[in-house]
């Protein structure tokens, strides 16, 4: 077996670029998502959109579930904003289900 | 290495048509999504049902994976199994991504060089994904892991191997959940070099502090007196003890704030308190006594505002 020692880095800011090779997708796919407002880049023009944080992680998902799932990009801008409702909602719940 | 019962895993008879295999694949893919249900198994479930739909989907797939009859699979001689096939952990966690490996039984009889590992063409391999899991406390102080992943390799040759190997991971002190971390370069293979390799952090459920982004949450159980007189508690924190006040009066559900005692990084974040107020049991004459005396001398009536 290998054995590799190498440096990681924390993720802070992807462009268009690298976030199309992150979620395997092509540019014209993640404008939509922009246009649908599924991610919230950074910047002015396409060519210096910087993404962070929660897109990343949005964009990752949203990808999953259009390869996955077919779900198209409004599906997915839907789905998406359910599932975070969802997730405060159970994150509610937890308060009060005291383990 | 393991057979798959293939048209188990998508509970579907033998003889299923083509729409039937694709109606309960998609189903059980909406069922144990990843993104839609979090958790380990439904993840290991959403990982098998791809895998068996990549085969029976395939009329040549499914054709070669009917010969080889149910299980046990024995002394059919068309496959060998590779050394140290053993190994675990697989890397991505969802779907037939680029550069990930299946179960043994897949790759071994399935991956003939064609496949989702190939025709990347003379770009750069893509990038994969993973997970990494920590604790609350690890995410104050840093963490380590040796991670073991397993990958398809294509050969000079167009083989396809899988291929063991290990890699170190810092998880730097103040990492949030939902963060990734990038190994640059060890991602999966391509002729114009390797992609990315990404882990996405997420939080071990811990049996105390409930994570949101970077606060805290737990509940903080305080004595009646500590309620009713207020008073100082000392609160052990991930970040060390600290000091809380408790004002007078203080209400069971009341929620304190801790100003930056939650997970750190720019900005800090909070720790948030529900107190919750527990009673001592009854459980001797002199508390007892005790209680009966306070029923007598303090009028209250918990139940006031339900009227009647």
């Amino acid at each position: 077996m290998k054995k590799t020692t190498l440096r990681s880095e924390v993720v802070d800011t992807l462009s268009l670029q690298d976030l199309c090779r992150f979620c395997h997708a092509d540019e014209a796919w993640v404008i939509e998502l922009v246009e649908h407002g599924v991610l919230d880049p950074v910047g002015g023009t396409s060519s210096n959109w910087r993404f962070v944080g929660e897109s990343i992680r949005r964009a990752k998902k949203a990808r999953r579930l259009n390869r996955d799932l077919g779900v198209n990009t409004a599906g997915v801008a839907l789905v998406l904003d359910l599932l975070e409702e969802r997730d405060a909602v159970m994150r509610r719940l937890a308060l009060y289900e005291t383990p | 290495m393991e057979f798959r019962d293939y048209y188990k895993t998508l509970g579907v008879a033998r003889n299923a048509d083509a729409e039937e295999i694709k109606k309960a694949f998609r189903k059980a893919a909406r069922k144990y999504h990843p993104d839609i249900n979090a958790g380990p198994e439904a993840e290991a479930k959403f990982k098998d049902v791809n895998e068996a739909y990549e085969v029976l989907k395939d009329p040549e797939r499914r054709a070669a994976y009917d010969q080889l009859g149910q299980e046990p699979l024995r002394g059919q001689g068309q496959y060998q199994p590779p050394p140290d096939w053993n190994g675990g952990f697989s890397f991505s966690q969802s779907g037939p991504h680029e550069g990930e490996a299946f179960s043994d039984f897949f790759e071994t009889l399935f991956r003939r060089g064609a496949g989702p590992t190939s025709g990347a063409g003379a770009a750069r391999g893509p990038d994969s994904h993973g997970r990494i899991e920590i604790t609350i406390e690890e995410a104050f102080e840093g963490a380590k892991r040796t991670l073991s992943l397993r990958s398809p390799v294509i050969g000079p040759d167009g083989t396809v191997s899988l291929q063991d190997r290990t890699v170190s991971v810092n998880v730097p002190r103040g990492v949030a959940e939902g963060q990734h971390i990038r190994l640059a370069g060890q991602g999966a293979p391509g002729t114009g070099g390797a992609g990315d390799l990404f882990f996405e952090v997420a939080f071990a459920p811990h049996p105390i502090y409930r994570p949101d982004g970077k606060d805290l949450y737990l509940d903080l159980p305080i004595a009646p007196w500590e309620a009713a007189l207020g008073s100082h508690v000392t609160m052990p924190t991930p970040d060390g003890k600290v000091d809380l006040r408790i004002p007078k009066n203080a209400r069971a559900g009341q929620k304190m704030r801790l100003k930056g005692k939650g997970l750190p990084g720019h900005p800090k974040g909070d720790i948030y308190a529900t107190l919750k107020i527990v009673n001592p049991k009854a459980d001797t004459a002199e508390a007892r006594a005790f209680f009966e005396n306070m029923a007598q001398q303090m009028p209250f009536d918990p139940r006031a505002h339900l009227g009647g």
